[in-house]
């Protein structure tokens, strides 16, 4: 019974392995569809957008039931792009654990999203354009998780980072949303260009793109041994040079510490899109690339040690933690704030990624995933009901005007912040920090990562308290958002407490999930030796931070123009920290600056040197004309004249025969009978 | 006794003669018309006097091209007139001296 049960499971997860591929294509599909539709068609717009995303979920979870139902099950397919020489290039989808689990994520925080949009964007007129950017969005994302081939990946990936581009340039006609688009654009385009110069050299290496090919695929065991033993210099091997490039275009991506200027700005879209793209789901692409090349990012480690790719991955992952949630501190916009906290808690997964493995990284994106995306929606709920106000300093006492807007915020914040026992962010907040604990090579990112804990737990009981509680400072009076608004906030915060459940250490579900194992329930998992002690310890972090907020902020209620309470007692520290560390300062002065430099070195070249020769061939080209027209003034045109008048001399002489008198033609033509006449008498006389 | 042909050519080309110089000098469209039929008549009248004294006399063909030709010219008689008329109306003139629109 149990074996004919694996069985037909096993056929199942065949077939829908194979025809995994509708899952991005249904979406991009009614993408298309809604871009050949009219402006005025709101509702089918959104019924089909809604639809297709419906579609993809459910045949997402399809697939999520059935790996889970077969532990490890892998079903990967692939078929031949073109062929150039003895090369082809091949493109393929792949069914496992990790897409499966992303899959469900993706399209179903998707599709809450895409549903409350609905209500959010009621209002706006360009309401199809936006359904049809968020489908192209979705099937794109879901491309890059469903992909078996680096290539496919690539293009998925760059049409997600068209989309984003799209999307926070929605409102185009406000110039900072315009250049809000355009730096998140070339700033992950940085990233995409070591990224392909990734994909590249591992083409050029192994001679597919496939990630798996039956043993013959890219980080499959046989190319991995390949590139281990190839040296790139700089005492790399080529395993470790591309796992770089790649993770390159995983930080563009990701927001990670050099490149993570975008996304802050990216806060200028619809919040909607914020939410769903700038948290998370994008953003979160990254870490999924990282995570499924990890087998690349880990061979050659010696036994409990760890490799470069990975070092390097920790060490960004923890700057860009401490980094991001510093700033966090002394932001004063609403969805800025969740901005730099995004960009943080993507530096706790990939040092997860890092310290940890897969599981470790990813259990902290899925459950990142839907709390961050709750607080958006929430964000976006306030900003609704506050008439599009953004700064918290012009809100506050909102607890009484949107009750379900708090609660479901609040359970949001309190997940981020890792809030013991009972949200999910406590628990795969806690498996980065034991990780980290247990890393081989240097302590101090453990350090910096439990510090970034109490900043965040710091920094969301500022925004809390400024936001909800205390006395209303805005203009007008706050509303509760509609149903359709306020419906996925709720189930958003079902599962920002529910998600922590598969990942206790009890019950390490989604680990052994990933890891193709059944998963077995036991106590014992929090009998480990240091486990309490952690779990302890980075409680008493986020009270001590919580505290501390509560102490500065909680119940305060300064006026717009008062200075922060952290201003007050500490003003060397408040103002590098507003001013985001001077980081696109630092940019300005240096790219921009070289490139500004760049750009005029370049004007004078072209005003100078190349515009130099092209007048000098300009001239040349008009001494040659004003030759040509010598001689054609001169000889041509005195033949044409001569030829001109003689015809016109002759026409005249025939002109002057047509006399329009009927009796001179009669004339001519006697004559002319006489003469005939004359003629043949003449020439018949024998 | 009977007529020669010489007789018969010579009446015709007299009349002939005589609606050539007519249809050269004057001016009046009517009579150059006249002159015209003149000479069409003239040419009937060879057309009979050859075949009354040709080889086949009892074949007719000279008679049938002769009353053929007479169609044609009374065709020819009516789209002449009508012409002049047409003429007339847009010039009050008949002279063909002065009708010469045509000049080229």
């Amino acid at each position: 019974m149990q074996d004919q049960a694996q069985v037909a499971a096993a056929v199942t997860g065949a077939i829908i392995g194979e025809t995994l591929v509708l899952v991005p294509v249904v979406p991009m599909i009614a993408s298309g569809a809604i871009a050949l539709m009219k402006r005025d068609r709101r509702k089918t717009a959104a019924r089909l957008a809604i639809g297709s995303l419906s579609f993809s979920f459910l045949y997402s979870l399809i697939a999520f039931v059935l790996v889970a139902m077969r532990p490890g099950l892998r079903v990967s397919t692939y078929s031949t792009w073109f062929v150039v020489g003895h090369t082809s290039v091949d493109l393929g989808w792949i069914l496992d654990p990790l897409s499966a689990v992303m899959l469900v994520m993706v399209s179903f925080v998707g599709l809450l999203i895409f549903i409350y949009s609905v209500g959010y964007m009621a209002h706006d007129e360009n309401f199809t354009r936006f359904f049809c950017f968020l489908s192209l969005f979705a099937g794109a994302m879901l491309g890059v998780v469903i992909s078996n081939s680096l290539l496919l990946l690539f293009m998925c990936w760059e049409i997600v980072g068209l989309t984003s581009y799209l999307l926070i340039g929605f409102w185009y006609q406000k110039p900072s949303a315009a250049a809000a688009a355009k730096k998140a654009f070339v700033t992950t385009r940085v990233g995409d260009i070591f990224f392909f110069l990734g994909i590249v050299w591992l083409f050029s290496q192994t001679g597919t793109l496939l990630l798996y090919k039956g043993g013959g695929g890219a980080i499959e065991p046989t190319a991995l041994a390949l590139l281990l033993s190839q040296h790139a210099g700089l005492g790399l091997s080529a395993a470790s040079a591309i796992a770089l490039l790649i993770f390159a275009g995983a930080a563009g991506k990701s927001g990670q510490l050099p490149l993570h200027v975008w996304l802050p700005d990216a806060m200028e879209g619809p919040t909607p899109v914020s939410a769903l793209i700038h948290a998370a789901t994008m953003v979160a692409a990254g870490v999924y690339l990282v995570a499924r090349v990890y087998p690349l990012m880990q061979i050659g480690a010696p036994a409990g040690g760890t490799t470069v790719a990975l070092t390097v991955i920790t060490w960004v992952g923890a700057a860009t933690a401490v980094f991001a949630a510093l700033i966090a501190v002394a932001q004063s916009d609403i969805k800025r704030i969740l901005a730099y906290s995004t960009v943080s808690q993507l530096g706790y997964m990939m040092a997860g990624l890092g310290v940890g493995g897969v599981a470790v990284g990813m259990f902290h994106l899925i459950t990142h995933a839907f709390f961050k995306a709750l607080l958006f929606l929430g964000a976006g709920s306030v900003i609704h009901g506050c008439h599009e106000e953004q700064d918290i300093r012009r809100m506050g006492g909102l607890r009484a005007d949107m009750p379900l807007t708090f609660i479901t915020y609040t359970i949001g914040m309190l997940a981020l912040c890792g809030f013991p026992i009972f949200f999910s962010g406590f628990w795969s907040k806690d498996a980065i920090l034991e990780a980290a604990q247990h890393w081989s090579v240097a302590k101090v990112p453990f350090y910096m990562l439990v510090f970034g804990a109490l900043l965040t737990a710091f920094y969301m009981t500022r925004q809390v308290c400024y936001v909800f509680l205390g006395y209303w400072r805005g203009h007008g009076t706050a509303h509760e958002s509609p149903k359709i608004m306020t419906t996925p906030l709720a189930i958003l915060a079902f599962f920002a407490m529910a998600l922590g459940l598969i990942g206790t250490p009890a019950w390490p579900w989604f680990r052994d999930f990933l890891d193709g194992r059944t998963a077995t329930f036991s106590w014992h998992g929090f009998a480990e030796p240091g486990l309490a002690l952690l779990m302890l310890t980075s409680s008493l972090v986020v009270f001590l931070g919580l505290w501390l907020g509560w102490r500065l902020y909680g119940n305060k209620s300064p006026k717009p123009k008062e200075p922060d309470a952290l201003e007050k007692s500490a003003p060397w520290l408040w103002a590098p920290l507003r001013d985001r560390l001077y980081v696109d300062e630092l940019y300005g002065v240096t790219v921009v600056a070289f490139y500004k430099w760049w750009a005029r070195v370049a004007d004078w070249l072209d005003r100078r040197v190349w515009g130099g020769i092209v007048s000098l061939v300009a001239w040349v080209f008009a001494l040659w004309a004003r030759l040509n027209r010598l001689l054609d003034v001169n000889w041509v045109d005195g033949g044409f004249d001569k030829t001109c008048e003689e015809l016109a001399e002759g026409g005249g002489l025939l002109a002057s025969l047509q006399s329009g008198r009927v009796q001179n033609y009669l004339r001519i033509l006697a004559v002319a009978v006489v003469a005939l006449a004359l003629v043949l008498i003449w020439s018949s006389r024998p | 006794m009977t007529t020669p042909l010489a007789g018969y050519l010579l009446v015709a080309a007299l009349v002939f003669a005589i609606g050539l110089g007519g249809a050269l000098t004057r001016r009046n469209a009517i009579i150059v018309l006249i002159g015209i039929e003149l000479m069409l008549n003239a040419a009937n009248l060879n057309l009979i006097a050859f075949w009354r004294y040709g080889p086949h006399p009892e074949a007719l063909t000279g008679m049938m091209f002769a009353i053929f030709s007479i169609a044609v010219a009374a065709a020819e008689a009516a789209v002449g007139l009508g012409l002049v008329i047409a003429i007339y109306r847009q010039t009050n003139t008949t002279e063909l001296d002065k009708i010469d629109r045509m000049k080229g």
